[in-house]
């Protein structure tokens, strides 16, 4: 299972390259460059190493959520500490890597595409650190519900480029990263931010993510000695669950995914792609959709701008196909709540994407042993989040 | 001999180079698409591809992605151009060739779309987000099918993908004339001169040049390197700009009559 995907970037029946023309002989050189900076131990490796060290902060704190656990009288609860790494969430594990090597292969400019503005905000991040100009592509709707994000990257030098084309966000914010890409293609370095889009984007930023994975793992051993029996993490596109998944892969480990039940999942507002979907190609993958009967893209719909997306990760669908990895989902309301729950409970804000993933940790804790061990990961901190929540929230402003 | 490959022949033997314009199948509806096609072809076009409009058209520019939306809005979907496929082969002979984007051919079914295209009198495919590397199915099913497989060469295709996109095209091979998306007519000038040359070091199999060639002045200096001139954009800014109005079949006819004759002008 680790070996995947195979050579031509596909998971089973999922993954490959389905993109233009003009994009193939850049992804072809991606992939050589990215796999010889893979082997690089002393150069490319090292100096990624230390940027995610000193600069990152890594490795992050993995908390024993004693209030948490207390409270929820099942399981016992670890928080993987992702919130506390630089600028605020696990995006930066990959913008450090994909920067780097953008550097290393030459290239000249740095465009990405984020939804809540963490992506986006950790690109900039790095492409300031690393010295290169960096232009993202933002959905409106994200940037009227993202505001403290768009000022940072801007603050960081990022210029953002509002996208109002469909439904102002994450999808249309990937589509036109993916027109300036085919239409700059010598010069230009993209910074995908999840495990989506073609090989081999899922695989890199897949590797990038698993120093979460593999730091849980060696932190928790350290810790109890033994293995966690449940992990748990939001999915979007899918980059904070699958880096923390993929080191336990072959582990007798349940590995959890939640997804956006937004209004519910009858009411067709939701980003629920694996629990609702059907297998189709968007962004330069066959993954799960979200799409109508004639293969056109649903608009989807949730509080979390990150989580608010109609694909998935081409290796995420491999996973639930496989029965390897378990896929629920939470409503709007519902992380909402969790949102408050966590802040009060542990002093910690979560990402409305992370609240997902603490409002499933209310259902199923209660239910297990209490030597039973759960890992959350909190991806992200939610700071971004206070000015929508109080929008959303029945209680008025937070 | 199919249709495509009969057209090719035909204007070889006459020194004459193919004009195919482009068109979003259903904007502004699928009625004056039908009229559109038979004006286009009565002013000069030697094939005509139709849009299979999608929702996230990635290698295209405002101007088509602006009339797939026009045309998602009237509810066009495969199973109605199909339906328009079978109406037009009613009244001509013209080759046919749609142009679109994966997700709605793989939905439809690779090996029941092929069929069900082919059985109407559809000529050719081209898929713009869709490298040989995938479209093994796709390609066993429109061989066996007689339906040809068009595949794209761009300004950074290495001699390696040269020889893969000539060996898997039937028809012809699209040639993109800059790196970028569609109707891009501020795209500097690539030196397409040298990426025909190599293409033809390695095929005998025509080649059309398409991506912003928005002028008569430019379809000629493309006709001049090529086998066939495809334009797209500007053909579908006029249907934008004319769409309910009655003069539309008139002024596209005529613009369209200008770059046929720009293009087979000596």
């Amino acid at each position: 299972m680790n070996y995947l995907p195979d050579k031509k970037g596909h998971f089973g029946q999922f993954g490959g390259k389905f993109v233009p023309e003009t994009v193939m002989p850049a992804l072809q050189e991606l992939e050589e460059a990215y796999l010889q900076a893979k082997e690089d131990k002393n150069g490319f490796q090292a100096e990624l190493q230390l940027y995610l060290s000193d600069y990152a902060g890594r490795p992050t704190p993995l908390y024993f959520a004693e209030r948490l656990t207390h409270n929820l009288k099942g399981a016992k609860v670890y928080l993987k500490r992702e919130d506390l790494a630089h600028t605020g969430a696990h995006k930066i594990n990959n913008t450090l890597g994909q920067v780097l090597l953008a550097k290393k292969m030459g290239k000249t400019r740095i465009i990405a595409e984020t939804g809540a503005g963490q992506h986006g905000v950790a690109t900039a991040t790095a492409a300031a650190v690393l010295g290169l100009p960096c232009q993202v592509y933002m959905g409106d709707e994200d940037i009227r519900r993202q505001k403290l994000n768009v000022s940072r990257m801007k603050l960081l030098g990022a210029e953002v480029i509002p996208v109002s084309s469909g439904s102002c966000t994450l999808k249309e914010a990937i589509n036109e990263a993916m027109r300036d890409w085919v239409t700059n293609i010598r010069s230009t370095y993209y910074v995908l931010g999840s495990v989506v889009g073609p090989h081999p984007y899922p695989m890199m930023v897949r590797d990038f993510q698993s120093v979460i994975g593999k730091e849980t793992r060696q932190q928790i051993l350290a810790k109890e000695k033994k293995l966690p029996g449940y992990l748990l993490a939001c999915v979007g596109g899918g980059s904070n669950s699958l880096g923390l998944f993929y080191p336990f892969l072959e582990d007798e480990v349940e590995l959890i995914g939640i997804e956006a039940g937004g209004l519910g999942l009858s009411t067709y507002r939701h980003g629920a792609t694996l629990a609702r979907g059907s297998i189709g190609v968007l962004h330069g993958s066959k993954s799960y959709l979200l799409q109508d009967r004639n293969g056109q893209i649903l608009f989807t719909h949730s509080v979390a701008p990150g989580l608010d997306y109609p694909g998935v990760g081409p290796e995420h669908s491999y996973l639930k196909e496989s029965g390897r990895a378990k896929y629920y989902t939470v409503t709007d309301s519902q992380a909402l709540e969790a949102f408050r729950w966590l802040s009060e409970i542990e002093g910690i804000i979560p990402a409305l994407e992370s609240a997902h993933a603490i409002a499933y940790l209310k259902k199923l804790a209660p239910g297990l042993k209490r030597d039973d061990i759960v890992i959350v990961n909190l991806s992200g901190r939610g700071d971004k989040d206070l000015e929508e929540v109080g929008n959303e929230s029945p209680r008025g402003k937070v | 001999m199919n249709r495509l490959e009969a057209k090719f022949k035909k204007l070889k033997s006459e020194g004459k180079k193919a004009f195919i314009p482009f068109i979003t199948a259903g904007d502004p509806n699928l009625e004056v698409t039908k009229s559109l096609v038979l004006e286009l072809e009565k002013r000069g076009a030697d094939m005509v591809e139709l849009g299979v409009p999608f929702s996230d058209p990635i290698a295209d520019g405002p101007v088509i992605q602006k009339s797939s939306q026009r045309a998602l809005k009237k509810r066009i979907s495969l199973l109605k151009i199909l339906e328009l496929v079978r109406q037009l082969r009613q009244k001509t002979t013209i080759p046919l060739v749609l142009m679109g984007y994966y997700n709605p051919i793989f939905k439809f079914g690779e090996a029941e779309f092929v069929k069900r295209f082919s059985q109407v009198g559809l000529d050719g495919l081209i898929v713009a987000d869709l490298p040989p590397e995938e479209a093994n199915d796709l390609k066993k099913e429109a061989d066996k099918n007689n339906l040809d497989t068009i595949f794209l060469l761009t300004p950074v295709s290495s001699e390696e993908r040269i020889k893969l996109v000539s060996a898997s095209s039937t028809g012809f091979i699209y040639c993109v004339s800059y790196t970028g998306i569609t109707g891009d007519a501020r795209k500097g000038e690539e030196d397409l001169k040298e990426l025909i040359g190599k293409i033809r070091m390695l095929t005998s199999k025509p080649i059309g040049i398409g991506f912003g060639i928005s002028s008569p002045q430019a379809a000629k200096k493309a006709a001049s390197l090529a086998d066939a001139v495809i334009v797209g954009s500007a053909i579908v800014k006029r249907i934008e700009k004319y769409r309910g109005n009655k003069n539309l079949l008139r002024e596209v006819g005529t613009f369209a009559e200008r770059l046929a004759r720009a293009i087979n002008v000596n």
